[in-house]
């Protein structure tokens, strides 16, 4: 349906630009990694772009293609989105980084936002969220809930993002109970059900009694609750409906105010090209309501944190903090700078295994 | 490195769950290959059979009705095929292909209100005394019918293309359709039938994938699988019992890479990452050495008066 629906409307709007209207209009795209109703990442970045149209009414156009893979077909869809003439287009995964770049070379017109990357060239900015803000509370409550002292961690693809939030997680995990550890399965993909089901199983069965996942699905939600007495997290959007037992507290990406934004600079022509990175003090990442399955002191511990962060007075990644290899990164009280954050490619010392090339 | 951490019983048992959605699916698609036709729709059949199997599962609180339903759903679906490809002549290619994006579409429609919602459960099968025996007994005896169904599948289609009239016909109308018809065989009748039964099997192993092995509802959910059981089937070169060999393969491995993830084990993730597709490919390449091939008049198209 995606693509068939995709061409209607692209034949509507051929139609209705032929028949001098819809000139003043701002088209929006957005290419999406994932089915909108995917319950996490791509229907938050979905979210955003409803919120566009209701902020913008009739001024606005959207547009959206889903489930884009990563690479090579990523162009063609970005460059169709182009030749539609989209004013403003937003690529919301990390692997359509070169895709994205090499589109707007060809169209320098047209702005371009590439989610969690960092190249940037003059008609092309990136946008990310600290999401490692909010991993430091899952952390935390992580280490505190944990029985088996085992926490399971289903991760995506090896990029700096993922890194972070394994660091940042295992870290607070760490504070809050010395004997915690990680098992960490990398799943290389951010949309496959039936995968992550199995992953969460894999963990569950070999002891872990806390799930984390860096993937988009819900599945690992389901495949927690069929095991019982596991904890899981919701990621990039509440997955509220899994509260309040397994899913004890959510990292929630809230995109809508940045594309509103974004959109309101193309309109005004007063785009250019920046790097966005904000995390929960901004709004963009909120922290899901801890649900009642969380005892009352761990709560307020978690709140307190994430209070501590959004003022800024708690840096996630405040040393001292040695790498895996055990090597110094952070004197006692120093923080990591945003560089190094944004290229991460080392575990933190105490977190097991290698991280794939 | 902890390989005591990983329970080979529960290993064995998420290996048949990981397993059986593709096994179904492949199956329904061998008939469908070995009747001449090529159905590149299995992965829209398939979520549409999985979102078919779910609704009715939750709206009658029965999974059995729910694989009822599911079966339903993808033959209707199939069906929309049998009619393009047997009647008006469509290319089959281009029609699987559109199969696929209308079932996925379909599913997702269907879909809307499902989302967040708990199925019911399937119960285990529960034998009393064999299902006691250590080992053995949670590793063979205590799992949900439908992996069994599935096992059973690959008998009777071994058995039906191998002993019967019926598998006789259907391959006669694979290999040569012309043939077949001046023999007096319905040619277009006997593959709308595999066409329908192709169909049912791709839903049986989507509902399997939302109902068990999940469980949930998600869009887009079966992510592959059903591309996944279409390669199996000419890897397996059009034989049942290969096509089994290489679900329980692929299954096995992707779980069993799982656990040495978690396990720690130091092999690269890359390699581990890869072994599933490497290792089923391989071991059916080296199997398929022989002359096997593929039904000759694949993807060829029937018209009696030609």
């Amino acid at each position: 349906m995606k693509l068939t629906k995709f061409l209607a409307s692209a034949a509507l709007t051929v139609g209705l630009a032929t028949s001098a209207m819809a000139q003043d209009k701002t088209k929006v795209g957005f290419i999406y990694v994932g089915p909108v109703g995917d319950g996490g990442w791509t229907y938050e970045h979905n979210q955003g772009r409803l919120a566009v149209e209701e902020h913008f009414g009739d001024k606005v156009e959207t547009v959206f293609q889903e489930s884009v893979p990563e690479g090579a077909d990523a162009e063609r869809a970005i460059t169709q989105m182009a030749l539609q003439g989209a004013d403003l287009i937003f690529t919301t995964s990390f692997g359509y980084m070169e895709p994205t770049l090499s589109v707007a070379g060809k169209f320098p017109k047209v702005k371009f936002e590439h989610a969690t990357g960092y190249k940037t060239a003059p008609n092309v900015s990136t946008y990310s969220a600290r999401f490692y803000e909010g991993r430091a509370v899952q952390g935390h409550i992580a280490g505190r809930m944990t029985k088996s002292n085992i926490i399971g961690y289903i991760a995506s693809f090896p990029i700096p993002e993922v890194i972070r939030g394994i660091n940042s997680a295992y870290i607070h995990a760490k504070k809050a109970n010395p004997d915690v550890q990680f098992k960490i399965i990398w799943a290389y993909t951010w949309f496959d059900p039936a995968k992550e089901a199995d992953a969460a199983t894999a963990l569950i069965e070999q002891g872990a009694d806390v799930i984390l996942q860096h993937t988009d699905s819900t599945a690992p939600q389901a495949a927690a609750e069929k095991a019982e007495g596991v904890i899981t997290f919701g990621q990039a959007s509440d997955m509220a409906e899994y509260a309040p037992a397994p899913r004890v507290s959510s990292i929630i990406d809230n995109w809508a105010p940045y594309y509103i934004a974004r959109t309101q600079a193309v309109m005004d022509g007063s785009w250019q090209s920046v790097m966005t990175w904000d995390g929960i003090s901004a709004g963009m990442v909120k922290i899901g309501e801890i649900s009642d399955a969380v005892p009352a002191d761990v709560k307020a511990e978690a709140l307190a944190l994430k209070d501590a962060i959004a003022a800024g007075t708690n840096h996630p990644f405040t040393g001292p903090l040695k790498k895996q290899d055990g090597s110094d990164w952070l004197a006692a009280g120093e923080t990591a700078d945003d560089g190094t954050l944004a290229g991460m490619n080392f575990y933190v010392e105490g977190i097991e295994g290698d991280i794939p090339n | 490195m902890d390989l005591s951490s990983i329970n080979p019983v529960l290993l064995l048992a998420s290996l048949m769950v990981a397993a059986t959605p593709i096994l179904i699916a492949a199956l329904g698609e061998l008939v469908v290959e070995r009747s001449g036709v090529l159905n590149l729709g299995v992965e829209g059949m398939m979520i549409t059979g999985a979102i078919c199997g779910f609704a009715v599962a939750v709206e009658t609180g029965s999974p059995f009705w729910g694989f009822v339903a599911a079966a339903a759903g993808g033959a209707l679906l199939s069906l929309l095929f049998a009619l393009l490809t047997q009647f008006a002549l469509a290319n089959q290619v281009a029609s699987g292909l559109a199969l696929t994006l209308f079932g996925l579409g379909l599913s997702s429609l269907l879909g809307q209100g499902y989302v967040g919602v708990k199925p019911p459960h399937t119960a285990k099968l529960d034998i009393p005394i064999l299902g006691d025996i250590p080992f053995l007994g949670p590793v063979v005896f205590s799992h949900d019918l439908m992996v069994y169904f599935g096992l059973a599948l690959v008998a009777a289609i071994w058995a039906m293309l191998k002993y019967t009239r019926i598998g006789l016909v259907l391959r006669a109308v694979g290999e040569n359709h012309d043939a077949a018809h001046a023999l007096g065989y319905k040619v277009v009748r006997v593959r709308v039938m595999a066409i329908l039964f192709g169909g049912a099997c791709a839903g049986l192993g989507g509902a399997y994938i939302s109902l068990i092995r999940v469980p949930q509802w998600t869009e887009g959910m079966t992510a592959g699988a059903g591309w996944i059981a279409l390669a199996l089937v000419v890897f397996a070169s059009w034989k049942a019992g290969r096509v089994m060999l290489g679900a329980y393969l692929f299954g096995g491995v992707t779980v069993l890479q799982l656990n040495l993830q978690a396990a720690g084990v130091s092999i690269p993730v890359e390699y581990l990452s890869m072994s599933p597709y490497l290792i089923t490919i391989l071991v059916l390449v080296i199997m398929s050495a022989d002359r096997s091939r593929a039904p000759a008049s694949l993807g060829r198209i029937f018209h009696a008066t030609q």
